[in-house]
C-alpha cells in the first residue's frame, strides 16, 4: 500500500486541477452518459430492424453489447488516456515523467484520469441486469462467476489494447486515429455476436485479437445455448486468460516503447 | 567519488530524409558520437556547445530519459534507464524548457507533492524549502497557481522543486534561458552557493557564457556530438591562442617600432597613437618599455573574450 501512496497523492492532486473546471467536468459526464447509450441503443435498432440477426434476439444481443462494454468502460476510466502518449511524446512532456522515481506508467494513469469517462460505464452496468432479466439468464453462481470474470478480463483485454495502441506512438507520433480504430472499433466489434462478421474479420478480430472473449463468449454460457459456430462451452472460461496474455504482450510493447522514446529538442 | 562516468556513449537517431514523391531515405545520425567523461562529487562543469552539438541529448541519457545507443554510463553508481527510478531520487533535474511543476497547481502544491512522490522526511523537506524560499524569494507566489507565473517565477520554482529531495547531482539544462538579467543574477547567486558548499554536483549546459565564467570551473565543449575541449577556461585560452592584450595610447606616433619580450604589435589605429599588443607573456617588459618613450598616455589590458574563443571553436573546426 506504502507504494501506492504516491500515485494516489498524484491522482488526487490530478482532480483538485480537473476541480478548476468543475462545469466542464459536468457537461464531460452527462455527455459520455449520453454517448453510452447512443452505442447500446444501436445495438437495439439493428436487431429491432432484423428481427434476429445471426440467430440472435435483441435481448441476447444486448447482453453481448453490455459484457463487452462494461469490460471497455472500466478499461477507458483507468487506461482510456493512453491514447494521449502521442501528444507526450510529440511536446517532450513525456520527459519530466521519466524524470521521477516512479514507474512511468502508474503516473500516466494518475496523472491524467478522467472521471467524465464513468458515465459509459453506468450505462452499461445498469444495462446488464435489465439485458440478462429481458434475455431470460437464469442465474446460477457459475453462471455469476462467467460474467464477473468476463468483466475482469474485459477489462484488462481493452486495457491492453489501450495501452498497446498508445505506445505506438513512441515509434510512430503521428499515429493519430489509428489507436482509436482498435480501441473503439474493438469495443464495437465485442458488441456484436461474431456471426454477424465475415469470416476474415472474425479470425482477426474475434480470435486473433481476442475480442470475441469480452463479451460474445461468456453471453453464450450465460444465455445457456452452444455456438452456432461451434466454439466449445468452455470458452466462456477463457476470457482472463486472453485478458492476461494481451496485458503480457501489451507490457513488452511498452517496454520496447520507452526505450525507444527520443524526446525532442530543446 | 565519480558521480557521472560515461565511457563511449553514443545516440544514434534515425532520420527520414525525403527523395522525390514516395521514396524516403533513412539515415542515422549520431547526435552524440562516442563521449567519455568523468566528473567527480562536488564539481560545477559547463556543458556547452552549439545548437544541435549533442548536450541535451547526453544530459538525457544522463538523467534516464535517453536509452543510448552504445557505451556506457552510470550516475550514482546507476545504470541510468535500467535503474531510473532509483536513480531517480539521487539526482535533480531542471530543464529550462520543460516544467516539472503542475500547472494548474499552486507553486506550493507541487512542492508538498514532490516531498510525497520522491518519499522525503517533513524535517529534511521542510529545512530545504525553507532555505529555497529564503535564498530565492519565493513568497510573493507560493500560492499562484504554476500557470500565472512569470518566467524567472517559474525558474525559481523550478530550482526549488529539483533540490527538495537533496540531490547529489543537479542537472540544469540552460536555466537561465529567456530570464531577465535580475533573474539571471539571482538563478546564478544561488547556484554559486549550492556549489560552493560541494555537497551538490552541478552539471549545467549554457549558451550564456557568463554562466560558466560565474559558475564554472570546469568547462566541457562537444561539438557534431564529439567532446573538443575538457579543462578549466583557463587551459580553453591557453589552447585556442586566445591572449590578453594591452592597448596604449600615445601622445604622439612612435619614432621606431617598439618591441618587448613576450607581446607582439597587433594593430596600430589613430595615425599610430593607439597600439594593441597581443600578450604571450607577462606584460611587465613592455609597459617598462612603454614608460621609458615618455609618451605613454593611457593604457589598458582587456582579459580575452570567452565569447570569441568559443565562436572560434565552433566555425573553426580544429579538432
Amino acid at each position: 500500500m506504502a507504494e501506492a501512496r504516491p500515485y494516489l497523492r498524484l491522482f488526487a492532486s490530478q482532480v483538485r486541477g480537473q476541480a478548476q473546471y468543475r462545469a466542464s467536468l459536468w457537461l464531460d459526464l452527462v455527455g459520455s452518459f449520453l454517448i453510452g447509450l447512443l452505442d447500446l441503443s444501436g445495438v437495439v435498432v439493428l436487431f429491432r430492424a432484423g428481427g434476429r440477426v445471426a440467430g440472435f434476439t435483441t435481448a441476447e444481443a444486448l447482453l453481448v453489447a453490455a459484457l463487452a462494454t462494461i469490460g471497455f468502460a472500466l478499461a477507458d476510466l483507468v487506461v482510456g488516456n493512453m491514447d494521449t502518449i502521442r501528444n507526450l511524446v510529440r511536446t517532450g512532456r513525456m520527459d519530466a515523467v521519466l524524470l521521477r522515481p516512479l514507474g512511468a506508467f502508474g503516473q500516466l494513469v494518475a496523472m491524467d484520469f478522467q472521471p467524465r469517462r464513468a458515465g459509459r460505464l453506468a450505462v452499461a452496468l445498469t444495462l446488464l441486469p435489465l439485458a440478462a432479466a429481458w434475455a431470460g439468464v437464469h442465474w446460477t453462481p457459475a453462471r455469476l462467476a462467467v460474467a464477473l470474470l468476463a468483466i475482469l478480463g474485459g477489462s484488462l483485454l481493452f486495457g491492453a489494447i489501450f495501452t498497446g495502441t498508445g505506445t505506438v506512438a513512441f515509434w510512430w507520433i503521428d499515429s493519430g486515429e489509428f489507436g482509436n480504430s482498435f480501441t473503439y472499433g474493438g469495443r464495437d466489434f465485442a458488441a456484436y455476436p461474431v456471426g454477424v462478421y465475415g469470416s476474415v474479420f472474425r479470425r482477426i478480430f474475434a480470435y486473433g485479437l481476442g475480442l470475441g472473449f469480452a463479451g460474445y463468449y461468456p453471453a453464450l454460457l450465460l444465455l445457456g445455448r452452444p455456438d452456432p459456430l461451434g466454439a466449445p462451452a468452455w470458452f466462456a472460461w477463457l476470457t482472463p486468460a486472453v485478458g492476461l496474455a494481451a496485458c503480457a504482450a501489451a507490457a513488452l510493447l511498452w517496454r520496447a516503447g520507452i526505450r525507444r522514446y527520443r524526446s525532442t529538442g530543446s | 567519488m565519480t558521480v557521472i562516468a560515461a565511457r563511449g556513449l553514443r545516440k544514434d537517431f534515425t532520420v527520414r530524409v525525403r527523395r522525390g514523391r514516395w521514396r524516403r531515405e533513412t539515415r542515422n545520425v549520431a547526435a552524440v558520437d562516442g563521449i567519455d567523461l568523468s566528473v567527480e562529487a562536488g564539481e560545477m562543469v559547463g556543458y556547452i556547445g552549439p545548437n544541435g552539438a549533442g548536450k541535451s541529448t547526453t544530459l538525457k541519457m544522463f538523467t534516464g530519459v535517453l536509452y543510448p545507443s552504445g557505451g556506457e554510463v552510470r550516475v550514482c553508481g546507476f545504470e541510468p534507464v535500467p535503474e531510473r527510478v532509483r536513480m531517480a531520487r539521487r539526482i535533480g533535474v531542471v530543464f529550462g524548457q520543460r516544467s516539472q511543476l503542475w500547472w494548474d497547481l499552486p507553486l506550493r502544491d507541487s512542492f508538498d507533492l514532490l516531498r510525497h512522490i520522491y518519499r522525503v522526511p517533513a524535517g529534511d523537506h521542510a529545512a530545504r524549502f525553507d532555505r529555497c524560499r529564503r535564498l530565492l524569494d519565493l513568497d510573493g507566489f507560493l500560492d499562484r497557481p504554476v500557470r500565472q507565473l512569470s518566467l524567472g517565477q517559474r525558474m525559481r520554482g523550478e530550482l526549488t522543486a529539483a533540490l527538495l529531495h537533496g540531490p547529489q547531482v543537479l542537472f540544469l539544462d540552460e536555466p537561465t534561458i529567456g530570464l531577465d538579467v535580475v533573474s539571471k543574477q539571482a538563478v546564478r547567486e544561488f547556484l554559486a552557493d549550492l556549489g560552493s558548499t560541494g555537497d551538490t554536483t552541478l552539471v549545467l549546459t549554457t549558451h550564456d557564457l557568463a554562466d560558466i565564467e560565474r559558475l564554472c570551473h570546469r568547462l566541457v565543449v562537444v561539438d557534431s556530438g564529439h567532446i573538443v575541449h575538457d579543462g578549466t577556461l583557463d587551459d580553453l585560452h591557453a589552447r585556442y591562442g586566445s591572449r590578453r592584450r594591452v592597448v596604449v595610447d600615445l601622445d604622439e606616433p612612435l619614432p621606431e617600432l617598439l618591441t618587448a619580450p613576450g607581446a607582439e604589435l597587433e594593430a596600430t589605429a589613430s595615425g599610430g597613437r593607439r597600439l594593441t599588443y597581443a600578450l604571450t607573456g607577462a606584460p611587465g617588459p613592455l609597459l617598462a618599455a612603454l614608460a621609458g618613450t615618455g609618451l605613454l598616455r593611457d593604457v589598458s589590458i582587456q582579459e580575452p573574450e570567452i565569447e570569441d574563443v568559443v565562436a572560434r571553436l565552433y566555425t573553426s573546426k580544429i579538432r
